[in-house]
Formats: structure tokens, sequence, C-alpha cells
């Protein structure tokens, strides 16, 4: 690996100044459970590794009954998983979060991290995106707002620029009517990449569906979100009948839409099939917990 | 460039310093410096779990930490776990279960199993397996490993019962 | 503890077949024992070794002069500071290699042949700088068009990775130049007769891909040559003595100068008999003006360039009579050896109907060169993927026929005074006790639940080998024994030898005290390999307690001033007409007197090993995961010594069978470079994908044997793959032909199908 200097910021202030004012090369470690890795496989152009998991502000997990949930860009995995309002409001987040690495992971990866590694297989994005999240984007000139779904711009690429650094991700409050859920494929059941990783959410007034949404990762050359291939589905009783068969239509399409790469992970064909099966089992998990919530209501 | 950075930290409960370079993982410090072997290297990536030590109370993959990092924190290793008198109860369960065969995965596995214990105290066989789907283990199969986890915790459960 | 699965006609032991705790269990569990890597010496250096990017290429040229002139490097080496060596072949392990190929695989000379292959190393003082010397090599190259494939590489037309190389067909040396280093043949009775009698014949065709050992410990050398070239070299090796016959035979270094000194050993399964990184540590040693030198690979070090084993192109035929008796045979099998010469084709030519009776064969077998790492052996070598492609169709003939497959196999399986299909009389052998206890098992009555679920069998086999051991032993004043050995403790083997010498001495487990020790401090001793170890070192151990107590007669005669006619042995205790002694207080009275011995044996053969697994899968019928829900592994074992050990031989083995059947696999891009060389990529099974792995240990003793000791640690591995294969089709009516039963490979299958 290659030398660097290592400074630890303790606030958003200082990391800002900091940012604006170096002309070196600069990194974010976070869990460092992307970065590391990265830098032992030799990443040579970086002179200085900025540890932002001591600011405070970053290590933020709260949760507003307007503004909804944030979650700083460094709360680790383990932390969002274990908190009780996440886990019964939120549950197609933490089906996510909770994917992402084993337990010696959870303890050290981060959202942020996750968002900001941009990796076209990131567990987190699906779900973020159709939770409608917004990423918080702090530099030295000020706040800016972005939708995770415009967040990633490439693989490895996004939307930051180089004085800029995510401060958190604001999750929008969720309505009982609302139900989420993601589901990846992966050939093991522990530590694996997604082959493909579904998002999907739905809102269900009186029985019938009113919005959806989709996303998904792996499958393009960052996360894609859908949010018009729904029309058939709108104003459709949950009880349909043709609900199966409509969920199926609607992966059909999906898989037309995307263009996965064959890698060592699995083949384009393959992840086409897997987004068909999968988006009608996120969609109808999603269904299931829009409707499980209304009756708890 | 001089980059060495001087780190006050704690091992075991042992008030440990240490100078290293940023670059440095904990894993090489332990096992280098520190002379700390008994946290192993599988594949300094965080794939296998030989590694694992807990900080703060929270388990990681020490390859995947850098050793500046724990400045001010609480590490424990595979090290620290006996008693003076006598092997920790999940040492013990280790050794009766035959759950190693080499042994080479066997400190990650029996720290991740502490961490696992400490958290839930009770958990089922697929918790079990769930949690320790970070550890990779290539001679046991993981059976006798599992067993052997289900036993401490019926042990330290039974005794929390008397 | 686990609930007994023994099946023993009756306990006639003491010590043998009880469960105690190992003896170097406690240095493991509190990370004290000592591993490759462990080791620091004084004044140690560290080496690091620089791979080629390309798969074939040839060196053009390597200049180090930049490297050499960092601060801190101490020495730099290539292919040119090995001696230059003959083509002789010497047996390593349980193979043999050219010693020249053996040279050059651990430093590439004028060609590389793999991603990976080592061209130069770098000692510095330390790992960085070690690292940045290496990155300041310039090496230029003429890169060639690599061979990935074993049937491409057998084309007229393919590249040719090593221009010398002639193929030797039955012996008769073949004067073109070839990728082809080997073909042998198998030929017994009619194949065509038989044939033309078959009432069902199939012919199927099965690839396999290269897979790895993939123990948890990467290989890491410490090597010190001293001042009066006496050299020390502290490693984990499945053989400490096979290590030093490598060292010697690479570098043309006297054996007697070498000692290897044995490290504890994180796993090895067949991949750590090869030496790579010893006689590089020890040049640049003396390189280095005699400073200790460690070498530790990366996990991609290991994955790159370490011997995974064969990936293969099997096809088989066989004939049937409607009443199941198995006609004919005929069977082609083509193994890649990687970069050099030596798959184990051989040993999957015959294993491929070596549970069945047969007496019409022609098989045909091959030994094929590709740019990839050199194969080294895994568990049970070549068996798995030839049982793969037999056990697959046997099952198909068994339901075509509708005959209950362990009906059908128990037709035609063999026992003891039948031949092997090269020939060789069977033994006593267990596969008839083995599949009439699969009959009574509740296993095997037990209904499956979903739609998609179902349940394959298949039987395995593997040779075992015996081999030589030296074992050495003295008695303490306290009435302890301390016991000598050469052999490689990989999974508890101090346990066993412990428990024999207890056994014979009537002596309790506790009073032995087992220690593995360097070549220079013990006789010439075999790897642990071929499933050997408990066997020979048992037997060898068994010889050298009864020599003991033969001696502790003798000094019990003169106490008791007798003759040592007189004495009688049993359960501790000397006695003559009315006196007794214990054999602590004779020990203790001896005190001050030695007493040792030694033994070594070399044990003509070793009975084979046989097992038939049951599994039950579930296939989710969308996404082609296939999920393991029972597996039950049948053995004979001969006898369990530590039926602990045992078992967890056999889980191990069905394991890691498990992983090649599912989703291990070597991938390699077009180029040959080795795309998933991480453990998040190489897929093995972690505990999440697995359930518990029921064992029945079924015990045939080895009447050679003085306790029956059969070994037990390689044909574990064999049945998973075509178990696993015949539930699959048996859940969802598909034959998969291809390891690893990956989803995208299921998935594939199933769409060309379509
Ligand atoms: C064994 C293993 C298993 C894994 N399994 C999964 C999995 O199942 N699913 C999955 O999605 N991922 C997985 N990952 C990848 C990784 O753990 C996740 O992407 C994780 O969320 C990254 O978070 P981190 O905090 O560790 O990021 P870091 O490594 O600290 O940072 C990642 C990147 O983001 C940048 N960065 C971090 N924070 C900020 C910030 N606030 N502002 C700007 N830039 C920032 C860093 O500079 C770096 O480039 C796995 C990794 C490993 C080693
Ligand atoms: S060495 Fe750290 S996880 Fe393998
Ligand atoms: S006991 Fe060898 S890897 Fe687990």
């Amino acid at each position: 690996m290659q030398n660097f200097d290592y400074i630890r910021v303790k606030s958003k202030d200082e990391l800002s100044e900091l940012l604006d004012k170096q002309n070196k090369e600069i990194k974010l470690l976070s869990g460092g459970t992307d970065l590391i890795p990265q830098l032992r496989e030799g990443k040579k152009d970086i002179e200085i590794i900025v540890d932002v998991k001591n600011i405070n502000e970053m290590n933020e997990l709260s949760f507003d009954n307007t503004l909804g949930l944030y979650i700083g860009a460094a709360v680790s995995c383990l932390n969002i998983c274990q908190d009780v309002k996440v886990k019964t409001m939120y549950p197609g987040l933490i089906d996510a979060i909770s994917l992402i690495g084993g337990v010696q992971i959870q303890g050290r990866a981060s959202v942020g991290g996750n968002l900001c590694n941009s990796s076209p297989a990131a567990d987190s994005i699906p779900a973020l995106i159709v939770h409608k999240s917004i990423c918080i984007i702090e530099s030295k000139d000020g706040i800016r707002e972005v939708p995770v779904e415009q967040f990633c711009t490439g693989p490895g690429k996004n939307v930051l620029n180089k004085n800029e650094f995510l401060a958190g991700i604001r999750v929008p409050k969720v309505d009982p009517e609302f139900g989420a859920a993601y589901l990846r494929f992966i050939p093991r059941n522990e530590m694996d990449i997604a082959v493909v990783g579904v998002g999907a959410s739905v809102e269900i007034k009186e029985g019938h569906i009113t919005t959806a949404r989709l996303a998904l990762g792996a499958v393009d050359a960052t996360p894609r979100y859908f949010d018009d291939v729904f029309e058939p589905l709108l104003g459709m009783a949950i009880n349909d009948e043709n609900l199966d068969r409509i969920l199926d239509d609607i992966g059909q399409s999906i898989s037309t839409r995307i263009n996965p790469i064959t890698d060592m992970r699995g083949s384009a064909e393959q992840r086409k099939h897997l987004s068909k099966v999968l988006t009608k089992r996120t969609l109808l998990k999603a269904i299931e917990r829009a409707s499980n919530q209304q009756e708890v209501n | 460039m001089n980059m060495k950075k001087f780190i006050q930290t704690s091992i075991n409960n042992e008030r440990v310093e240490f100078i290293c370079e940023p670059r440095d993982s904990l894993l090489s410090i332990l096992r280098e410096n520190l002379r700390l072997t008994g946290t192993k290297e599988g594949c300094n990536n965080g794939n296998c779990g030989a590694c694992n030590v807990i900080i703060d109370g929270v388990l990681v993959n020490s390859c995947l930490v850098l050793a500046v990092e724990v400045e001010g924190k609480k590490i424990e290793t595979i090290e620290g776990l006996a008693g003076k008198d006598d092997l920790h109860p999940i040492q013990n369960a280790f050794l009766e279960e035959a759950a190693l065969q080499c042994g080479i995965c066997t400190p990650g596995f029996i720290i991740a199993t502490k961490n696992l214990l400490d958290i839930n105290p009770n958990p089922t066989e697929q918790e079990i397996r769930k949690s320790l789907a970070g550890n990779l283990c290539r001679c046991t199969g993981y059976d006798k490993i599992v067993r052997a986890v289900i036993d401490v915790a019926k042990i330290s459960n039974n005794k929390g019962d008397e | 503890m686990q609930e007994s699965n023994l099946v023993r006609e009756k306990k006639k032991f003491q010590v043998i077949g009880t469960r105690p705790k190992r003896p170097d269990g406690t240095d493991k569990v509190t990370g004290r024992a000592l591993y490759g890597g462990d080791i620091n010496l004084p004044s140690m250096i560290y080496g690091e070794i620089l791979r080629s990017p390309h798969a074939h290429a040839k060196i053009i040229s390597i200049d180090y002069q930049e490297a050499l002139a960092i601060e801190g490097v101490k020495a730099v080496i290539t292919a040119e500071d090995f001696p230059s060596l003959e083509d002789v072949t010497k047996k390593v392990g349980e193979g043999a290699v050219n010693i020249r190929y053996r040279s050059n695989n651990i430093l590439a000379k004028e060609k590389v042949l793999y991603q990976g292959h080592p061209i130069a190393a770098v000692a510095a003082k330390d790992k960085n700088i070690a690292r940045l010397a290496i990155e300041k090599i310039i090496v230029k190259y003429e890169i060639l068009s690599p061979v990935l494939d074993v049937r491409e590489a057998m084309k007229e037309d393919a590249p040719i990775l090593l221009e010398e190389l002639r193929t030797v067909s039955m012996g008769e040396k073949i004067d073109k130049p070839t990728n082809i280093a080997k073909h042998i043949q198998l030929k017994r009775g009619n194949i065509e007769d038989s044939f033309a009698e078959s009432d069902i014949i199939i012919e199927r065709e099965f690839y396999t891909s290269m897979v790895h050992q993939g123990y948890i410990e990467p290989q890491s050398v410490t090597a010190l040559y001293n001042n009066d070239g006496d050299i020390s070299v502290w490693t984990s090796t499945q053989g400490a003595f096979i290590a030093q016959q490598q060292i010697s035979d690479v570098l043309n270094i006297p054996l007697s100068k070498i000692n290897v000194i044995p490290m504890e050993i994180g796993g090895g399964f067949g991949g750590k008999v090869s030496v790579y990184l010893d006689p590089v540590a020890i040049l640049l040693s003396k390189k280095s003006g005699s400073l200790p030198v460690k070498i530790t690979m990366s996990r991609k070090d290991v994955l790159m360039a370490t011997g995974p084993t064969s990936g293969s192109y099997i096809k088989v035929k066989l004939g049937a009579k409607n009443n199941g008796i198995f006609t004919a045979v005929h069977a082609y099998l083509a193994y890649e050896a990687g970069a050099y010469p030596g798959s184990p084709v051989g040993g999957g030519a015959v294993s491929l109907f070596a549970p069945y009776k047969l007496d019409h064969l022609l098989i045909d077998a091959y030994d094929v060169v590709v740019n990839k790492p050199k194969s080294e052996p895994y568990r049970a070598p070549g068996t798995t993927n030839a049982i793969f492609a037999s056990e697959s169709i046997i099952d198909e003939i068994a339901v075509k026929l509708k005959i209950d497959p362990i009906e059908l196999r128990l037709i035609n399986a063999v026992k003891e005074g039948d031949r092997r299909i090269d020939g060789p009389t069977y033994g006593r052998i267990g596969l008839i006790e083995i599949l009439e206890e699969i009959k009574a098992h509740p296993h095997y009555h037990s209904k499956l639940r979903g739609k998609y679920q179902g349940r394959g069998i298949a039987t395995g086999f593997w040779f075992n080998y015996a081999g030589k051991s030296s074992v050495y032993a003295s008695i303490n004043g306290d009435g302890t024994v301390n016991l000598i050995e050469g052999s490689t403790d990989i999974g508890g083997s101090r346990a066993s030898m412990a428990m024999q010498l207890a056994e014979t001495m009537e002596l309790p487990y506790e009073s032995i005290i087992p220690k593995v020790v360097d070549t220079n401090s013990i006789g010439y001793t075999e790897g642990t390999y071929g499933s050997r170890t408990t066997y020979s070192t048992g037997w060898a151990t068994h010889n050298l307690g009864n020599e003991l107590i033969r001696l502790m007669k003798e000094k019990a005669a003169a106490h008791f001033e007798t003759e040592i006619g007189n004495i009688v042995y049993s359960k501790g205790n000397f006695t003559s007409s009315d006196k007794e002694i214990s054999f602590i207080d004779l020990a203790k009275l001896m005190k001050g007197n030695p007493v040792t011995a030694s033994s070594s044996i070399h044990p003509k053969r070793a009975s084979p090993g046989f097992g038939t697994h049951i599994v039950d899968v579930e296939v989710d019928p969308e996404t082609y995961k296939v999920t393991i829900l029972r597996y039950t592994a049948f053995q004979d074992v001969g006898t369990a010594i530590h039926p602990s050990y045992v078992e967890g031989q056999i889980q191990g083995g069905v394991v890691q069978g498990i992983g090649w059947a599912l989703n291990e696999e070597y991938i390699y891009d077009d180029t040959g470079n080795l795309v998933n060389h991480t453990l998040l990529d190489y897929r093995m099974p972690t505990s999440y994908d697995l359930p518990m792995i029921d064992t029945v240990l079924i015990e045939v003793p080895d009447p050679d044997h003085p306790f029956g000791v059969k070994g037990v640690g390689e044909v574990p591995i064999v049945p998973p793959a075509a178990a696993i294969a015949n539930a699959i089709n048996d859940a969802i009516g598909h034959r998969l032909n291809r390891l690893p039963m990956s989803p995208k490979n299921i998935f594939e299958s199933i769409n060309q199908v379509k």
C-alpha cells in the first residue's frame, strides 16, 4: 500500500475547511470497508485520508415527525439495524442495510460509504431510492440536496465535487399506506455482492395501489430508478386476480430496459432473468408490508 | 516524508502504545509489532474473519482497520480471553466438541462467538450460522463449531438460571 | 457431545473410540500456537515476489538494478540464481514431478506460463520497501496467446506451452510438440460385444472447473541460510521431509544441510505438499548475508499461483442389463495439469468405476498442460471429477430401469476378493456394509416435503495410501511417555497417535505427550496426505508401544530378579507370580535410567476408502439457487480412533464437496487473468449455507492394521457433487453435467434445453 497521511476531523466545519484548502488528493474514510481494500489494491494517487467517523454530526441518527429519518453519513449499518424506530418504520431499508457484509462488516460499514463508493451493486441505494431519499451534500459553499437516484453517475463515480462531502441522507417520513422491501440475489446466503438487487415501494389506499416505485442494482452502470412502469398497477386492488400476471409483465418489461454486464458474479442473461423474478417478488413483499401496516393501524 | 504516528490504546485491558504509519493495518501492528500473533491473517481484505477482534464492543476485521484509528479505543483479542486459571467457556467448548481441526480459523471464530453471545446469549442454530457467516473455516464443515456455540450458550444460560 | 453414531460390533478398546481433548488444543484456542506466518526471528527481513501479469509470455529481459539500489533492499534473485537442472522425475508426495519444472514453477525461466507465475524476488528490511522494490523491477515480455481450455490445448494447432514436451502414450514417446503430457489407457475384456448385449446404454459428457483447496492459512516460509551453509526453514507444510527433499532437488544442496522445522499448519488438503517459497527464501537469505527471510503469500497469490486441482472434460458411456448389472464402460478423461505436467487424471481413470464390478472397459486418460497454475492434489485428487460423471450416469440408469439407487449399487458393488477395474484384488472393504446400513437408515426413508425438493445419493472411492513413518519415544521418570513424530498434525493426529500408543501400552491417554519435530530430530516420515497418517504413523506407534513394553518388562524382570519370560503386563501393571509393580512405579524406579525406543514402518498397502452420501436439496425454480436441506454421509472408517475427528474429517470433506458442487470455480477472462481471486468471489460455503452434516461411521476394520484403521480423510469430498446433481434432477427433472451447479450454470443449462 502506498503511504498517505491520516487526519482525524472532529466537525463538519473542520472538514469543509480542509476540503476547501487542500490541493492534495484526499479520500474520506468512514468504515473503510471499501476504501481500505481499494488502497491495498493499489490506488496510488491518494495523499491524505480524512477520517470522518469521529464527527458527531455525521453520526446522527434521528427521527423527526415532519422531516422523517436522518442518517448521518458515518453511522454504521450495525447502529442503524439496532435502532428500534428504523426497524419498525423502515423495514424496507433494514432489508438492504442489514445485508451489507457479515457482522464484522456491519459494525464498520456506513450507508454514507455505501453511497459514496457508488458501486452499481451497492445494496442500500435501491432501497433508499424507493424511499424517495435525499443526499445532503455539504461544502464550504453551503448545502445542496440531491435525490439518491441522481447521486451516482457511473461505477465508482458520483456527483460530489472535490470540495464536497456527503453529510447525511434524509429519508422522508412514511405513511401507514406505505410499504417497501429490498431483495437481492446472491449465490450463497451471506458474504456475496448482489448479482441483482431490487428495491420496491408502494402505497395502498383502501385496498388499492396508488403509487409504486422500483429501483434495481447491479443491472447497469449505476443503480436504476423506474418511476413509469406502474401504470398497470395503479388503482389496482391488492387482491385482484390479475395482480400476479401484471407483476410478471412489469418484471418482463424491466428486464428489457436494463443493460447488465457479464462478469464473475453473473451473466447478462441471468441478470435480466433475475431482474424479472426479483421485481415481482419484491413488489409482492412491499405490497404485503403496506397492507399489513394498515391492519396494524 | 515521515508520517509515523504515535498511538495509545488499550489491548486486553493493558495500556499499549505503538508507532505506526497510517497505512499499517491494525492486524499487521498486532501481529508484527506487538507480536500478538493469535489474531490470524487469512485474506487481508475482510472476507475470512480470521483476524477478528472486538473494538469498543464492536466485532471487526482487524485487517480492515487502520492502526491509526484505534487511538483511545479498547481492543479485545484472543490473547485476552482466557482467565487467570481457566480457559474461557467458549474455548473449553471448542475443545470439548473438537470444533477445530487445523485451528487457524479458531481465534476468529472464538472472538466472533464471544461477540455473538454478548449480544444474544441464547441464539438459535440459524442465528449462530448467520452471525458466523463472516468467518470461514475450510476444515470442519462448521458442524462442530455450531455445536460448540450451542453448548456454551446452554451452559451459560443454565448458570444464569441457578 | 454428539450422540455416538458408530456402527461397531463390540467395544474392545479402552482408549480408542473415546473422545479426549487434543494435546495441542489449549494452544490453538488461546492463539498461542505458532503457525507458518507467526514466527518472528531476530534481524528478520521480508521477501516479496514479482509475479507475471500475463498468462503466457516469453521473458525477454529482467532489469532489477533500480530495485537493488533502494535503501533497505538486501537482495534480489531471479531464476538465474537457481542451479540448472536436468530433467529428472522424482516422487513428491503421492505424485511425481520433473524437478526442472518444479524449479521453473518456483521462479520462471525464459517463459511465464500462467498469471501469477513468479519471476523475481526481493528481500528488504520491511515489507513496504520490498513491495516498492518489486514495482521497480522492469520485465520485458513477448506476449503469447494463452490456452485456457483442456480440449483447446489438445488441438493440433494450439499454442505450445513447453517446447520440449512430448506425449508419453502408454509408455511410448510420440515425437512431436504437444500440450498432452501423458496418455494412459485402461483396457479389459471386450466392450463392443458387451455394449451390444446391453439393454440400456447411456453416454454423457461432463465438465468441471479448476477449484482450490482453500486452506485459510496462506503459505508462509521463513528461512535462514547460515554462514556455515546450514539451512533452517520454518514453514507450515504437509510434510517436512517432502519439503526438505524438494529444496534439496531444486537448489542442488545436500539433504543434510537442510533442516525443516514444521510450524502448525492452517490447512492443506493436498495443497501444502509442493514447495513454492522455500528455495526463494533460502537464496534471499544467502544473498542478504545470512539474515532470516520471511515470505508470506497474499490471498491473491494463493488463489492465482498455488496449485488448484484440475478442471476436466470427461465423457462416459455405460451399459447395463435390465436387471441392473453393469456390462461395459467406455470413458475418456482429459484433465488440466496447469502449467506443467502432472494432473491426477490417472487416479480419476481408475476411481471412475472403482466401486463396481466391471469386466469390460476401455478408458483413455490425458494429462494436458494449459496456461493456469500447476495443479496440485486436492483431497482424493482426480476422483471427485470422475465420480461426478460416473455416479450421475449410474443414477440415470437407476431412474430409467426403475431400480432403487441403493439396490443398483448393491447389485454391482465390489466386495472382498473382487478386482478393481485396473486389476488389483480388494481386501476387506466395507462398501456392501455401507449400502446395507443406508437401507436401514431413517434418512433414506424420510419423506421430502416440498415440490422442488429432491434426494440424491452417490458413492465415492479413494485409494488410500500407506507410506513410510518413523516415531521415537522415551519414558519419563513419572510414568509419562514422550512420543516424537514427524507427521504434520493438520486435524488432530497428535491425539490419534497418543491414543494408539496409550491403547498399546494400556496407559491413560493423558500420560502420552506427543510432539511433532523437525527433520533433524526424527527418522524419515512421509507427509500427511493420502489419508495415511493415522494408518501408518499409528501403526509405527503401535510397534513402538510394544517395544517400550518389552523394554519395561526387562526392567521389571531385573527388579523382580526373574526372567523376562515370567513377566506379564496387563492394565498398566507388571506381574510375576505374586509380585506386582505398576508402570508408573517402575518408571519412577527407573528415573535417571533412559528407556527409549524408535520404530519405522513402511506398510505395503492400505485399505481403500468407500463412502456413500444421501443429500436432500431444494431448488428455487426461478433463481435456481440450491439449498442443502439434509445431509448424511456413511463411510467405512475401519476403526474410528477418535470418533470426533473422524466425523470432523467427513464433515469437512463433505462441505468442501458441497462448495465444489455448488459455487466454487476458477473464473478466467480471455487473456488468462483469474478474475475471482478473493474469498468474496471464490465462493466457499459459509456456516449459513449449510445444515448439520450427519455422519454414520461404519467400522469394518482393516485386517492388517493392529487397530483396524483405515484412512478416512479423503473419500468424503468425492460423493457430494454427484449426490447433489442427482438430487437436483430429482427435484426439478433436469440433469446437470457441469460443475459448479451454480445458479448461473443451472440457468444456462435449463435455457439451452428449453
Ligand atoms: C467482506 C465484504 C462484504 C461486503 N458486502 C457488501 C454487501 O453485501 N453489500 C454492499 O452493498 N456492500 C458490501 N461491501 C462493501 C462495503 O462494505 C459497503 O459499500 C459499505 O457500506 C461501505 O461503507 P464504509 O463506511 O466502509 O465506506 P468507506 O470504505 O469508508 O468509504 C467508501 C467510499 O466512500 C467515500 N466516503 C465515505 N464517506 C464519505 C462521505 N461522508 N462523503 C464523501 N465520501 C465518502 C470514501 O472516500 C470511499 O471512497 C462489502 C465489503 C466487504 C469487505
Ligand atoms: S484476514 Fe481479515 S478478514 Fe481475512
Ligand atoms: S479448523 Fe482449519 S480452517 Fe477451521
